[in-house]
């Protein structure tokens, strides 16, 4: 679907936390989220965890398969909105919103070991509470249709299917 | 080896095509090209036409060209069977803004559909 003919919800999504949020996840561990802090630091940190990434969990070709095409895909990245969860002084999750004329394509990553425990819907729910506090108004995304754990995660905070005729399952939100 | 390649106009179709030219020029396959209408493109004929002939006349390479309307995942699968064509090549998806692989709907049809050895060339 090109860029001009994605459909939106009329209404904008619900109310979502503004990071830093802290909580502790299922398995008892205390988890901060806070948004990217452009540093050296966390760069390394953040592809370190995707060089430890399960290549199960990879989807449509990312997070990519080597170290020097994650961080030249960080890069990408780096230049939208971006959260990070840490545990401790270890990321174990990152959400971003990547730039598309006036909308914004979401991606959201949990590592493996810190999986099924929470994170993932606490990860999107701050990322869209920062998009909104920098005035993003539109976000879309596409998922993998036998993806259901991810598609139900996206329905949780509001995405809508926008479109369905391909591997791939469009959904869009308005903040 | 006998091999049809498909070119819509798309970026990675595009890039599909110097690299199958490259790689029948290496093995001596036979080529052939079907220009495909391909609605998520914005690339007219003609374009994707004179792109076909740099190419070609850069790699001293000779390839029959042909225009094949209607459907194009069909009509592709439909010539590679009637005239038995050993493998179907085309682009390998486009990337999205931050870099995840989208195919278009024609390698869609085609991986389902044909009875040849599909590449999708990345």
């Amino acid at each position: 679907m090109t860029r001009d003919e994605r459909p939106y919800p009329d209404e904008p999504a619900g109310s979502f936390p503004e990071p830093p949020v802290s909580f502790e996840d299922r398995e008892g561990r205390a988890i901060e989220i806070r948004p990217y802090e452009d540093d050296d630091e966390t760069f390394e940190a953040v592809v370190a965890m995707y060089a430890d990434f399960d290549p199960a969990d990879r989807a449509q070709g990312i997070p990519p398969a080597t170290e020097s095409r994650i961080r030249d895909w960080l890069e990408v990245l780096l230049d939208g909105l971006n959260v990070v969860a840490w545990h401790g002084g270890e990321p174990v999750g990152h959400a971003t919103l990547v730039p598309d004329g006036e909308a914004y394509e979401l991606a959201i990553f949990v590592h493996q070991d810190y999986q099924r425990a929470g994170i993932g819907s606490k990860l999107i729910q701050a990322l869209l509470g920062h998009g909104r506090a920098n005035d993003v108004e539109k976000v879309w995304l596409t998922v993998e249709r036998w993806n259901h754990a991810a598609v139900n995660l996206y329905e949780s905070v509001g995405f809508e299917t926008a479109g369905s005729e391909s591997f791939e399952i469009e959904m869009s939100l308005r903040l | 080896m006998n091999v049809l390649l498909g070119i819509g106009g798309s970026d990675d179709s595009l890039r599909a095509l110097e690299r199958t030219v490259e790689r029948a020029q290496a093995a001596g396959d036979e080529l052939t090209i079907a220009v495909l209408d391909n609605p998520e493109s914005d690339r007219e004929v003609d374009d994707i036409r004179s792109r076909i002939d740099e190419v070609l006349t850069a790699a001293e390479f000779t390839a029959e060209v042909r225009r094949v309307t209607g459907d194009p995942g069909s009509r592709l699968v439909d010539l590679a069977e009637r005239e038995g064509f050993d493998q179907l090549v085309l682009g390998g998806g486009q990337r999205s803004p931050m870099g995840k692989i989208q195919l278009g709907h024609i390698s869609e049809f085609v991986l389902l559909n044909s009875p040849v050895t599909v590449t999708l060339v990345r």
